[in-house]
C-alpha cells in the first residue's frame, strides 16, 4: 500500500511539473493578452516532434536545446502575422484564431511527419533506475523530467519578479499604455512573452516526447487538461497554475493507481443492486476508470462555485 | 411589399430543398444532401448561442449527440414494439432530449458569456464524451448504438426505407427548423440576445437578465441541435461517442464560422460548403483537412464575417448600381489567384503522393524530377506575385464602386 502511494506521488509530481511548464506559458500569455490560447498544447506536440527529428540526427541534447528555439520563434511568429491581425475583431475572434491555429498544427504535423507514432528516445545516458524502492524502479530520465521543470519554475519566478524585464513584464500585464508612453515597445514585449511561453511548452513536449509517445493526438490528450490547469488555477495567476498542476498531476495518478470504486461504497452503504438494474454501470464504475474526467468535473465544479479560480483575481 | 419578398424568399428555400433531388440524384448526391440537411441545423442552432447570443461554445455536439442517442433508442423501442410511434416524429425527441439537456446544463453555465462560459462548455463537453465510454448501457461504448428506422406504423403508406425519402422528411425538418429559428431571432427574446451579446450591462440597466436572456437562447439552441441529432439518428441509424465529443464541436464551429456568425444565412452557407469540401474532397485527396485548416484560418484573419459577410460586402455597390465596374477588377486579381492555388495544391499532393507520377489537371506530374517542381514553383510564385501587384487595382476600384461622384470621405 505504501509503495503504490509512494510511486503514486512520484508520478503525480512528474505529471503535475510537465503539466505546469505547458500552465505556466498559457497563464502568462493569457494575463498579457486576455485570451486562452488554444494552441498551447500544439506547440508543446512542435516541440516534441522538432526535438525527434534533431535526435535522429544530433542526438537528444541538441534537441533539448534547439526544438524549443524553432517552436519559441514559430510562436512569436503566429502572435505577429496572425494573433495581432485578429485582435481588433476581439477576443472570440482570438479564440476562435487560435483554435484554428491548434487544428492546423496538427494537420500539419500530420502532412510532414505522418499519422504513425513516432520512436523518439530518451538518451541513454539517462537510462538508468535512478533508485530502487520496494523493488520497483524510479527511472533517472523522470528525475531528470523533474529536474528539468523545477528548475523552470525557479527561473520564470526570478526573472519575472526580480529582473528589470520581469517587471516591465508585469507593468505591461496591468498598464500597457503607461509602459508604451515611458517609451517601452509594448508589442514586442507581447511578441517576445507569447515566443517563450510556446518555447516552454515546446520544452516539455521535447521532455515528454519520449515518456508520453510522441504521436500527432499527443496535443489533444494534454491540451484541455492544460486549460483545466489555467482555469481552475485562477486566470492569469502563476502560483495558482502552479498548485492547480501539482493536484490534477497528483489527482488523476491517486485515482489510477487505486483500486476502489462504486461497489466498495455500496458495499460500506450495505446497498447492492441487481446485476440488470439499467444503471449497473454507475454501479460498477471505478476510481481508475474515472481518473480521465476528474480534471474536467473539477473544472466544472470550480466555474460554478468559485469562478475566479483558487488564486484567481476577483473580475472587475 | 416588403413582406412578398420574404414569402418568395422562403418559398424558394423550400423549393430548392425539395427539387434538388430531381436534379441530383445519384446515391452519392442524395447521401450528400442528407448530410448537408443535418449540418444545417446543427449550424444554425450553433448560430443561436455564437452569433446572437455571443456564447463561444466548445461542447455544442453534446446536444447534438444527446439528441441522436436518444433517437436512435426509441428507434429501439419502436423496433421492439415496446412504443408505437411514427419515426417521422423522432427528430423531435431528439430535439426535446437536447432542451432538456440544455436547461439542466445552462442553468449553471449561462451565468456569464465570454471565456468562463467557453471554459464551462468544454469542460461538460469533454465530460460527456468521456462518461459516454463508461457508461456503456446507453452510449454503447466505442461501437455506438444502432437502431433500424424501418419499423414502426408507416407513414401515408412510406417506410423510410429509401435514403431519398429519408431526405424528403429531412428536407420538411430542416424548414420548419430554419422557420423557426428565423422567427426566434424577430422574438424579443431573440432581440434581447442581441443585446446583451453586444453590451450586457445596458441590457441589464434596462431591467433584463442577462443570464436569464442567455439561458432562454442556450435552450433554444439545445433543442434544436437535438433536432439536428434526431435527423443524423434517422439518417444513419446509428450513433456513436465520435458524435458528441469535442471534434464534432469543432467542425460546428468551423461551418457557422467559415459561414458567417454574424447573419442568419451565414451557417446555411458555411454547412453546405463544408459538407461538399467533406464529400467531395475527400474522395481526391487525404490532406483536406489540412486544405479545412488553411481555409478556417484564413477566414478568421480577412473574412472576420465569413464568406456571408464577403457577399453582403457588396450589398453598397449592388443598390447603387456599381456591382459591374468589379467584375473585371475581380477577374484581374481571381486569375492568378487561383492559378497561385492551384500550383501550391499541386505542390503539396505531389509530396504526398503514394506513386511516382501524379496526374494533375491533365498534366503528369514527377514527384522525382526537379525540373517539374521548378516549374510548378515559378508558377506558384509568380502567381503570387502577380496576385500582390493586382491587389492594388482591386482595392481602386472598389472605392471606386463605392463612393459616387459627390461623396466626400469622411
Amino acid at each position: 500500500m505504501l509503495e503504490v502511494f509512494i510511486f503514486a506521488t512520484l508520478n503525480g509530481v512528474v505529471t503535475g511539473l510537465l503539466l505546469f511548464m505547458l500552465a505556466s506559458g498559457l497563464t502568462l500569455i493569457f494575463s498579457m493578452m486576455g485570451v486562452l490560447n488554444f494552441a498551447h498544447a500544439s506547440f508543446y506536440m512542435l516541440g516534441a516532434y522538432f526535438a525527434y527529428s534533431i535526435s535522429l540526427t544530433m542526438g537528444f541534447w541538441l534537441g533539448l536545446i534547439f526544438a524549443p528555439l524553432i517552436v519559441g520563434v514559430i510562436g512569436a511568429m503566429v502572435e505577429r502575422y496572425g494573433l495581432r491581425r485578429v485582435h481588433k475583431s476581439g477576443h472570440v475572434a482570438e479564440l476562435v484564431f487560435t483554435f484554428g491555429a491548434a487544428f492546423l498544427i496538427e494537420e500539419s504535423i500530420q502532412f510532414f511527419w505522418g499519422p504513425d507514432t513516432k520512436n523518439y528516445q530518451s538518451p541513454d545516458i539517462l537510462d538508468f533506475p535512478l533508485f530502487i524502492l520496494f523493488g520497483q524502479e524510479f527511472s533517472a530520465y523522470r528525475g531528470f523530467m523533474i529536474l528539468i521543470s523545477m528548475s523552470i519554475f525557479i527561473v520564470l519566478f526570478r526573472v519575472l519578479t526580480r529582473s528589470r524585464i520581469g517587471i516591465i513584464i508585469q507593468a505591461a500585464i496591468t498598464h500597457p499604455h503607461t509602459v508604451s508612453n515611458l517609451g517601452h515597445n509594448v508589442p514586442l514585449i507581447f511578441m517576445g512573452v507569447f515566443g517563450v511561453g510556446t518555447a516552454l511548452a515546446g520544452l516539455a513536449g521535447v521532455i515528454a516526447g519520449p515518456v508520453l509517445t510522441t504521436f500527432p493526438g499527443m496535443a489533444v490528450v494534454l491540451g484541455s487538461i492544460v486549460f483545466v490547469i489555467v482555469v481552475i488555477g485562477g486566470l492569469g495567476s502563476l502560483a495558482g497554475a502552479f498548485i492547480a498542476s501539482l493536484l490534477i498531476g497528483l489527482l488523476q495518478s491517486y485515482a489510477i493507481a487505486s483500486n476502489v470504486g462504486m461497489p466498495d461504497l455500496l458495499n460500506l452503504l450495505g446497498v447492492s443492486f441487481a446485476r440488470d438494474h439499467p444503471l449497473n454501470d454507475l454501479w460498477t464504475v471505478t476510481l481508475p476508470q474515472i481518473a480521465p474526467i476528474l480534471p474536467f468535473l473539477l473544472l466544472v465544479l470550480v466555474l460554478i462555485f468559485r469562478p475566479t479560480g483558487l488564486l484567481g483575481k476577483r473580475e472587475e | 411589399m416588403a413582406s412578398i419578398r420574404k414569402l418568395s424568399l422562403w418559398g424558394g428555400y423550400l423549393l430548392v430543398l425539395l427539387v434538388l433531388p430531381q436534379f441530383f440524384d445519384s446515391i452519392l448526391s442524395i447521401s450528400i444532401f442528407n448530410q448537408m440537411a443535418i449540418a444545417i441545423v446543427f449550424a444554425l442552432s450553433y448560430n443561436m448561442l455564437l452569433g446572437q447570443g455571443g456564447m463561444l461554445s466548445f461542447g455544442h455536439a453534446v446536444y447534438f449527440g444527446l439528441g441522436g442517442f436518444l433517437a436512435v433508442h426509441t428507434l429501439i423501442l419502436i423496433e421492439f414494439e415496446t412504443l408505437y410511434f411514427s419515426i417521422v416524429f423522432i427528430p423531435l425527441v431528439g430535439g426535446i432530449f437536447g432542451l432538456l439537456a440544455a436547461i439542466f446544463i445552462g442553468s449553471f453555465s449561462t451565468r456569464k458569456a465570454g471565456t468562463v462560459f467557453a471554459m464551462i462548455s468544454l469542460g461538460i463537453g469533454e465530460l460527456i464524451a468521456a462518461s459516454s465510454l463508461i457508461f456503456v448501457s446507453f452510449f454503447g461504448g466505442e461501437a455506438g448504438v444502432s437502431g433500424d428506422r424501418t419499423f414502426g406504423p408507416l407513414f401515408f403508406g412510406v417506410d423510410f426505407a429509401q435514403d431519398l425519402q429519408i431526405y424528403y422528411l429531412a428536407a420538411i425538418w430542416v424548414f420548419i427548423a430554419t422557420v423557426f429559428m428565423y422567427l426566434f431571432t424577430q422574438t424579443p427574446a431573440g432581440r434581447m440576445a442581441n443585446a446583451v451579446r453586444d453590451n450586457p450591462e445596458r441590457a441589464e440597466f434596462i431591467g433584463y437578465s442577462a443570464r436569464r436572456v442567455r439561458f432562454i437562447s442556450f435552450c433554444a439552441s439545445g433543442l434544436f441541435a437535438g433536432i439536428a441529432g434526431g435527423l443524423f439518428a434517422l439518417n444513419y441509424e446509428f450513433i456513436t461517442e465520435e458524435n458528441l465529443n469535442a471534434a464534432t464541436s469543432g467542425r460546428v464551429l468551423l461551418m457557422a464560422y467559415i459561414g458567417g456568425l454574424g447573419y442568419f444565412i451565414g451557417p446555411i452557407i458555411g454547412a453546405v460548403l463544408l459538407t461538399l469540401m467533406n464529400s467531395l474532397l475527400s474522395n481526391y485527396s487525404n490532406l483536406w483537412l489540412l486544405y479545412l485548416g488553411v481555409l478556417f484560418l484564413l477566414t478568421v484573419m480577412f473574412l472576420p464575417k465569413g464568406f456571408a459577410g464577403l457577399i453582403m460586402m457588396h450589398q453598397v455597390a449592388w443598390l447603387r448600381g456599381t456591382l459591374r465596374r468589379l467584375a473585371l477588377p475581380y477577374l484581374i486579381t481571381g486569375i492568378p489567384a487561383f492559378i497561385f492555388i492551384l500550383a501550391s495544391v499541386a505542390m503539396i499532393e505531389l509530396s504526398h503522393t503514394d506513386g511516382e507520377v501524379f496526374h494533375y489537371l491533365g498534366v503528369s506530374l514527377e514527384r522525382g524530377s526537379s525540373m517539374d517542381w521548378i516549374l510548378v514553383g515559378g508558377i506558384a510564385i509568380a502567381a503570387f506575385l502577380a496576385t500582390r501587384k493586382s491587389l492594388q487595382q482591386l482595392k481602386d476600384a472598389w472605392e471606386d464602386a463605392n463612393t459616387l461622384p459627390g461623396d466626400e470621405e469622411s
